[in-house]
């Protein structure tokens, strides 16, 4: 292993801190005795046992994970269909503008985003809740899906599915029995990152949710305008270790996964 | 002895299993294609055979209908078979990727296509064993297709394809993946299997030792047409056309106007102050015809001396000489410029060689060792 040279170390510092530092702040923060934010008093748990029972707040992390479950999957299914039929369909009337129009809301200011839903929620007369949170959910995440699903199909072998076919299977069977199975892992990185998009999303949401229901985000960002509480970042540090959890835990399977088929393979190669 | 001669497509009274009639398949503008009519026989083993873009895997792709045909129609068995979608043909194919399934076993890839057909458990069992034996796979069962060696996982492909008992085989560029070792070998397998489960196999490949191998008959194709239709003996020894020829194998082409002498024999004028060459054909040539007379390299002789008693012989200089191990070939230049190869077989153990580079020689060779072609 090489030393690193003191400028490496200056930068991997400075990096590390630019991008950590205020999370370690709120980290260390939300084990403070006081309840001044900016003065340390001593170590405490107490703003976590306070968090449990505080009713406003559970009620709105119930409804924020019920939304992003059910509009995450919601947008994998409807952008994987997307995706299949802008990769596979070959070319139909119109093919350029769909897939142009389904990339457009990665762009589109997320303002306007919002504030459309809500013209068309009142003009169908929707009472906003959690139904209009999750369609407005799935909306805008299911491009993010279709972007990550057709990559993975543009470099899939073509001839799998024609196997299928020539094997007696019909176009959809091909789809369920060869196609899904072998683009699983991109589905499925899709449905997470619609779900981690809806989790934190606070503009849409501010728009398209109702008095009978609040997300989380909306709720921090309303209870911070009315003063920073240690609650609040005893909150966001439970936050952060179940998104580190999952980051680790998804890159850990990976890397094992890849290294069981690296040895299948050499195996293979030495009994051929 | 006549009749074990395997020889559909001399018996008229033979219906062919796939009829090409006056196929056209368009691209665009692109003619991949071009009028095609074309029989294939039941129990054959054809190979279409060209180079890279001559059309051969289209022709493929729309016998397994994946491509549709433009103009003319495709017949299997009579029927025609335009309107059968890939998954309703009694056809099956095998890829040149292989294309296996690489979330399901070795025996849930054969069991694929027989779980379509709603199989009793029962049967799909011993079928599929069947196969894992056939193809000698037995012991790889469980294992996915990324645990099994490249070898390993073409004879998966071939069993998978066989498995519904297909009316008749494709199998596009089959070998092109393997060793060279493991090929010639898996030809010989190839052409057991066809034997064994009495199927028709249509091969596609651009490596004509392949193609002389393992078919029955062979189609040389170019440019969307087919060139020549015959048995390997007869496309090797009796091309139709010079770009036959000089596709299959090494060959010596010398270019002239031909002069019949009666009895099917011909003389040839090739270079100026030059003896006219001699040379048999079958078909007519007419009085100052130009043609080109087609010698293998293996069936001109090269001496020292004038050999006696020979149709043709012409003194040149050799120019190069290629070692192979097994077999030596001599370029030698003629008067006019004209190179000829001529090759023998090293069947003596590191002897002398005769002749070396800028050595005076004579090349000759009979009268009938040749083809004349017109074009």
């Amino acid at each position: 292993m090489n030393r690193l040279s003191w400028f490496n170390v200056t930068s991997l510092t400075l990096g590390f801190a630019f991008l950590y530092l205020p999370m370690v702040i709120l980290v260390l923060y939300s084990f403070n005795e006081s309840k001044l934010v900016t003065v340390w008093a001593g170590f405490s748990t107490k703003w976590y046992g306070e968090l449990l029972q505080n009713e406003a707040f559970l009620d709105a992390a119930w409804v924020t994970i019920k939304v992003a479950v059910i509009s995450s999957t919601f947008a994998t299914v409807l952008g994987t269909m997307a995706a299949y039929v802008l990769v596979r369909g070959g070319r139909f009337l119109g093919r350029t503008l769909f897939s142009g129009m389904i990339y457009a809301p990665l762009v589109m200011p997320e303002v306007i985003t919002g504030l459309s839903l809500l013209l068309l929620f009142i003009g169908i007369g929707l009472d906003r809740g959690v139904l209009t949170i999750v369609l407005a959910h799935t909306t805008f995440s299911m491009c993010y899906v279709s972007v990550v699903v057709s990559s993975r199909l543009m470099t899939f072998d073509r001839s799998l599915e024609e196997a299928a076919l020539d094997l007696g299977c019909s176009s959809f069977d091909a789809f369920r029995l060869v196609t899904l199975p072998i683009i699983a892992p991109a589905v499925i990185s899709g449905w997470l990152l619609a779900f981690t998009l809806s989790l934190d999303d606070l503009v849409i949401a501010s728009f398209t949710a109702g008095p009978s229901a609040t997300t989380l985000p909306i709720k921090i960002f309303s209870a911070v305008r009315l003063g920073v509480s240690p609650e609040i970042n005893a909150l966001s540090t439970i936050m952060i270790g179940i998104v580190t959890v999952g980051v680790i835990s998804a890159s850990l399977i990976s890397k094992r996964n890849s290294l069981r088929q690296q040895r299948d393979e050499q195996a293979a190669a030495r009994t051929a | 002895m006549a009749e074990t001669v395997f020889a559909p497509w001399d018996d008229p009274n033979e219906k062919p299993l796939i009829r090409f009639q006056n196929v056209t398949k368009r691209f665009g503008e692109f003619v991949a294609i071009d009028d095609l009519t074309l029989d294939i026989f039941e129990r054959e083993f054809f190979a279409l055979l060209g180079p890279s873009g001559c059309g051969k895997t289209t022709m493929m792709r729309m016998l397994a209908g994946f491509e549709t045909v433009s103009e003319g129609s495709i017949e299997l068995a009579g029927q025609d078979i335009a309107a059968v979608p890939p998954n309703k043909r009694a056809v099956n194919m095998m890829f040149q990727s292989y294309a296996l399934f690489p979330h399901l076993s070795v025996y849930e890839n054969i069991a694929f296509g027989l779980r379509r057909g709603n199989m009793p458990k029962h049967d799909l069992d011993a079928r599929v064993t069947e196969m894992l034996k056939l193809t000698r796979l037995e012991k790889f069962a469980r294992r996915k297709p990324h645990q099994i060696s490249g070898g390993q996982r073409q004879r998966v492909a071939l069993a998978r394809s066989l498995a519904k008992a297909p009316k008749l085989l494709l199998l596009d560029e089959p070998l092109g993946a393997l060793d060279a070792k493991l090929r010639q070998a898996t030809q010989f397998e190839l052409m057991d299997i066809q034997e064994k489960t009495g199927t028709t196999f249509v091969i596609v490949t651009h490596d004509q030792e392949e193609a002389m191998t393992v078919a029955s008959r062979v189609a040389v194709m170019d440019e969307g047409r087919v060139m020549q239709v015959a048995t390997p003996e007869r496309i090797y020894e009796a091309p139709e056309s010079v770009y036959v020829a000089d596709f299959i194998g090494d060959v010596n082409i010398v270019a002239g106007q031909s002069t019949p002498m009666g009895e099917d024999r011909y003389h040839i004028s090739w270079a100026e102050g030059q003896q006219p060459l001699v040379a048999a054909s079958d078909r007519p040539f007419t009085d100052g015809q130009s043609c080109h007379l087609a010698v293998r390299p293996e069936k001109i002789a090269i001496s020292a001396e004038r050999p006696a008693d020979v149709d043709n012989a012409v003194q040149g200089k050799v120019l190069d000489i290629a070692y192979l191990g097994n077999l030596s070939t001599y370029y030698v230049e003629l008067p006019g410029g004209q190179i000829i190869k001529s090759q023998t077989a090293n069947t003596r153990r590191i002897s002398r060689r005769t002749f070396t580079w800028e050595d005076t020689v004579w090349v000759s060779w009979t009268a009938t060792a040749g083809v004349l072609l017109a074009q």
